[in-house]
C-alpha cells in the first residue's frame, strides 16, 4: 500500500549542488520546502582519507562511477556506447561530495556562441544575468583564488589560492617562458578557517571527499543552513516519477524509501536537480497520456544534446621531486585557448588545468597501465622516478550540443527498487577532436618547457570529469527547448529544472559554480513571480 | 600464503597468483623493500580482491596449470609474455596488487613516507614564489566582453 504524505508548497528532487542552493535560497519565502534525496548523508569519517586504503577506495565505495562504485543507492548507467563515461554520486551532496573543487565560471562569450562564433544556439540569458548569484555563490561555497586574473571577467574569491607549490612552480616557469596566460585556479576549498569550516590541512587529492571538511561540498555549505532554517531534507528516497494532475500539473511523486516501501508525495511545485543524466532519466520514466515519450517532452529533446567535456590529459616527469599527491589537486589553470580563433581550427575553446599528482598506489597504478612502469626487476628503480616527479595538464574541451549525443533509458538495467536505468550515445565532434589535438600539442609544449620527459595522452581513455550537461536546455522558443528562461518547463507550469540539464551550451570550464548560479538565479525567480508563478 | 580459501581461491590459484606477484614487484635488498608475495602483503591482497576477483582468476586462468610449477626463469618468462599481452584481466590484477603493495608500512618508509592515513595529520605544501605570476599580472585583460561585441 502506498503512503500517503501531506502537501507541501515546493518538492526539490536531488541534494546535490543545485537542489542545495535552490532549497537554501527558497527557505526564506518560509513556504514548506521538501527535498527527497536517494542516497544518505555521508559522514566526515566515512571517507577514505581516515584509513590506510585511503587510495583503494577510490575503486570500490568511493569510486567516481557508479558501476563501478555499485551502492545500492547508484542506478545503472550503461556508457559502453561512449568514449566518455559517466561519472557521478549519489548523496547529499551529490558530486560536490566527489568533485576536484575546481571552481572556474562560465566566460560570457559561452552564452553568446551562436552572435560571436556562428555555432549551436544563444543562451537566453548572459553573464551578466548570473554575475550576482556568482558572488553569492562563491561568499556560500568559500571560494579560494586570487583576483585581478586578465584571462575572466573579475571576481572577488573571498579566501587567498592554494599554495603554488614545487608543482605550480614548475608550470609557471614553463609557461613564463612560453608567454603563456595562468593564473592560480579558484577552488572551492578553504584556505583559512571560513564558516565554521576547517582549513585544508593537504590531505591528499580533493576528489574522494574531505575528511577535514575544508572542501566546499553542499552537505557542509548550504544544506546546514538550509535545513536550519526549516527544510527539510528526507534521504533514501529515490523518485519513480512524477505524477500529473487532470489539469496537466505536477500533482508530486512517488518514491521508495530504503525499504522499498512505496510513498506518494504531492507538492505545489516540483524542482528537479538530479544532473544531466538523473533528470532526463526521471522525466523519461514519467510516462502519461498526456505524456507518452516522458514527462514536459513535447519538443522531444528532453535526454538530447547531451554534453560531456570531453577531458584529455597529457602527462609527463620532471627530474626534480615536485609536490605529489599532497595537497589539492586543481592548482592553476591557463585562458590562452579559451576564447574562439578560427585560426586553430576549430570554433569555440578549452581551459587548460594544471594538476599536481597522486599517492602511490595511483602513481603505479597510472604508470603500469600506460606501459611506464615496468614489472620485475627494474620495477622499483622507475617507481622512484615516477612518484612526486609527474606533472599533468588537463584540457577541458567545450563540446557543442548534437541531438545524436543522448541519454535514454536502459529498461535491461534497472536499480534495486527496479526503476530503469540510463543509457549514454555520444560521439566526439570533428570540431571536438580537432580541439583536443591542438590542447594536446599546446599541453606537449608545456611539458617540454617545464622539461617533461616521457611525455604521454592516451587518447582511448578519456578522463570523464563527470560533467552532465544540455539533456533538458532552456531557450525560449518551446519548440526548441523544456525549459524557458527561469527553468520552468515550457510544457508543466508546476515543474523547474536548476540542475546541468539546462545548459544551452558546455564551454569549456568545470560546471558546478555556473550550475549553483543559474539555481539561485532560477530561485530569485520564483520568489519575485510568486503571484504569478504559474501563469 | 594467506588465507585463500576466505578469499574463493582454490589452494592452486592461490599458489599461482602468490608465485605471480612476485615476479611482478620482487624484493629488492638496495632499496629495502618485500615482494609483493611477502606474507603480509599477500595476505592483504587475499583480502582485498573484492569486485576484481574474477579477472584476478582469469589472470591466473590465462597462465595455465603448469605456472606454479615452473622453474624460475621460465616462470619469470611466462609471466612477463603475459603481462605485456594487452590481455583484458591485467588492469584488475594490477591494481589488486599495486593497492596493497604501496600501503605497506615497509615499502612506503622506503620511500621516504610517512606509513600513515592523510588524516588528521596532512601534509605541508609551500606556498612556492608567487612572484612568478607578476608577469601574468601586466597582461591587459583577454576575455570577450560580449557586450562590446
Amino acid at each position: 500500500m502506498t503512503i500517503r504524505h501531506d502537501m507541501v508548497d515546493v518538492l526539490i528532487i536531488g541534494a546535490g549542488a543545485s537542489g542545495a542552493a535552490m532549497a537554501y535560497s527558497l527557505a526564506e519565502t518560509k513556504m514548506r520546502i521538501l527535498c527527497l534525496e536517494q542516497g544518505e548523508w555521508i559522514k566526515p569519517t566515512d571517507f577514505p582519507a581516515n584509513g590506510r586504503d585511503w587510495e583503494a577506495r577510490r575503486w570500490t565505495d568511493f569510486d567516481w562511477f557508479p558501476n563501478r562504485r555499485g551502492r545500492v543507492t547508484d542506478y545503472p548507467v550503461d556508457d559502453a556506447d561512449s568514449p566518455m563515461k559517466v561519472a557521478n554520486f549519489n548523496g547529499v551532496g551529490g558530486g560536490t561530495v566527489l568533485f576536484t573543487a575546481h571552481w572556474p565560471r562560465m566566460h560570457p562569450s559561452d552564452f553568446k556562441v551562436n552572435t560571436l562564433d556562428g555555432v549551436a544556439d544563444d543562451w537566453p540569458i548572459d553573464y551578466w544575468t548570473l554575475e550576482p548569484f556568482f558572488e553569492e555563490n562563491d561568499r556560500m561555497m568559500g571560494i579560494s583564488g586570487l583576483p585581478g586574473d586578465p584571462g575572466v571577467p573579475p571576481r572577488f574569491p573571498p579566501l587567498p589560492p592554494v599554495p603554488l607549490g614545487l608543482t605550480g612552480m614548475a608550470y609557471a616557469r614553463a609557461m613564463n617562458k612560453l608567454g603563456w596566460h595562468w593564473w592560480p585556479s579558484d577552488v572551492a576549498v578553504a584556505t583559512q578557517e571560513y564558516e565554521g569550516r576547517a582549513k585544508c590541512i593537504n590531505l591528499n587529492h580533493c576528489t574522494p571527499g574531505c575528511a577535514q571538511g575544508a572542501k566546499g561540498s553542499v552537505d557542509i555549505t548550504y544544506w546546514p543552513l538550509a535545513i536550519r532554517s526549516g527544510v527539510e531534507l528526507r534521504t533514501r528516497a529515490r523518485v519513480r516519477e512524477i505524477t500529473l494532475n487532470e489539469h496537466g500539473m505536477a500533482a508530486g511523486v512517488i518514491y521508495y524509501d530504503a525499504e522499498g516501501q512505496e510513498h506518494f508525495q504531492p507538492a505545489e511545485m516540483v524542482i528537479m536537480a538530479c544532473n544531466g543524466v538523473g533528470t532526463p532519466r526521471l522525466l523519461l520514466n514519467s510516462v502519461s497520456g498526456k505524456f507518452a515519450n516522458g514527462l514536459a517532452n513535447s519538443s522531444g529533446l528532453v535526454g538530447k544534446n547531451l554534453m560531456l567535456h570531453p577531458w584529455p590529459q597529457v602527462s609527463g616527469y620532471v627530474a626534480d621531486k615536485v609536490d605529489g599527491g599532497r595537497g589539492p589537486m586543481t592548482n592553476l589553470w591557463s585562458k590562452e585557448f579559451y576564447e574562439t580563433d578560427t585560426d586553430r581550427g576549430f570554433v569555440r575553446g578549452y581551459t587548460m588545468q594544471f594538476s599536481r599528482s597522486a599517492g602511490p598506489v595511483a602513481e603505479a597504478f597510472l604508470a603500469a597501465s600506460t606501459g611506464r612502469l615496468p614489472w620485475g626487476k627494474d620495477h622499483h628503480r622507475v617507481f622512484r622516478t615516477r612518484l612526486d616527479h609527474k606533472i599533468q595538464v588537463g584540457i577541458a574541451c567545450e563540446d557543442l550540443p548534437e541531438e545524436h549525443n543522448r541519454v535514454v533509458l536502459d529498461h535491461d538495467n534497472c536499480d534495486s527498487n527496479g526503476i530503469p536505468g540510463a543509457k549514454i550515445e555520444y560521439r566526439l565532434s570533428e570540431n571536438t577532436q580537432r580541439m583536443m589535438e591542438h590542447g594536446i600539442a599546446r599541453a606537449t609544449e608545456i611539458l617540454q618547457a617545464a622539461g617533461a620527459t616521457d611525455i604521454y595522452c592516451p587518447r582511448n581513455s578519456l578522463n570523464s570529469p563527470g560533467h552532465l550537461l544540455g539533456t533538458c536546455r532552456m531557450g525560449n522558443d518551446p519548440a526548441r527547448s523544456v525549459v524557458n528562461a527561469w527553468g520552468r518547463s515550457h510544457d508543466v507550469k508546476n515543474l523547474f529544472i536548476v540542475d546541468g540539464s539546462v545548459w544551452v551550451t558546455g564551454g569549456g570550464v568545470n560546471p558546478t559554480s555556473t550550475i549553483q548560479a543559474i539555481a539561485l538565479y532560477v530561485a530569485d525567480q520564483i520568489k519575485q513571480r510568486l503571484a504569478t508563478l504559474f501563469d | 600464503m594467506g588465507n585463500d580459501q576466505d578469499a574463493g581461491l582454490s589452494p592452486a590459484q592461490s599458489k599461482a597468483l602468490h608465485r605471480l606477484a612476485g615476479i611482478m614487484i620482487p624484493a629488492d635488498a638496495d632499496y629495502a623493500v618485500p615482494p609483493a608475495n611477502d606474507p603480509a602483503i599477500f595476505a592483504d591482497i587475499l583480502r582485498s580482491l573484492g569486485g576484481d576477483r574474477t579477472l584476478v582468476l582469469a589472470a591466473i586462468d590465462a597462465l595455465g596449470p603448469d605456472f606454479p610449477d615452473l622453474a624460475d626463469a621460465q616462470a619469470e618468462a611466462a609471466a612477463m609474455a603475459f603481462l605485456a599481452s594487452g590481455h583484458a584481466s591485467i588492469t584488475a590484477l594490477s591494481r589488486t596488487v599495486l593497492q596493497c603493495y604501496y600501503r605497506d608500512d615497509r615499502v612506503l618508509i622506503a620511500l621516504g613516507m610517512e606509513a600513515r592515513a592523510p588524516f588528521p595529520k596532512g601534509h605541508v605544501v609551500p606556498q612556492g614564489d608567487w612572484s612568478l605570476l607578476d608577469a601574468v599580472k601586466q597582461r591587459t585583460p583577454f576575455w570577450r566582453d560580449d557586450r562590446r561585441a
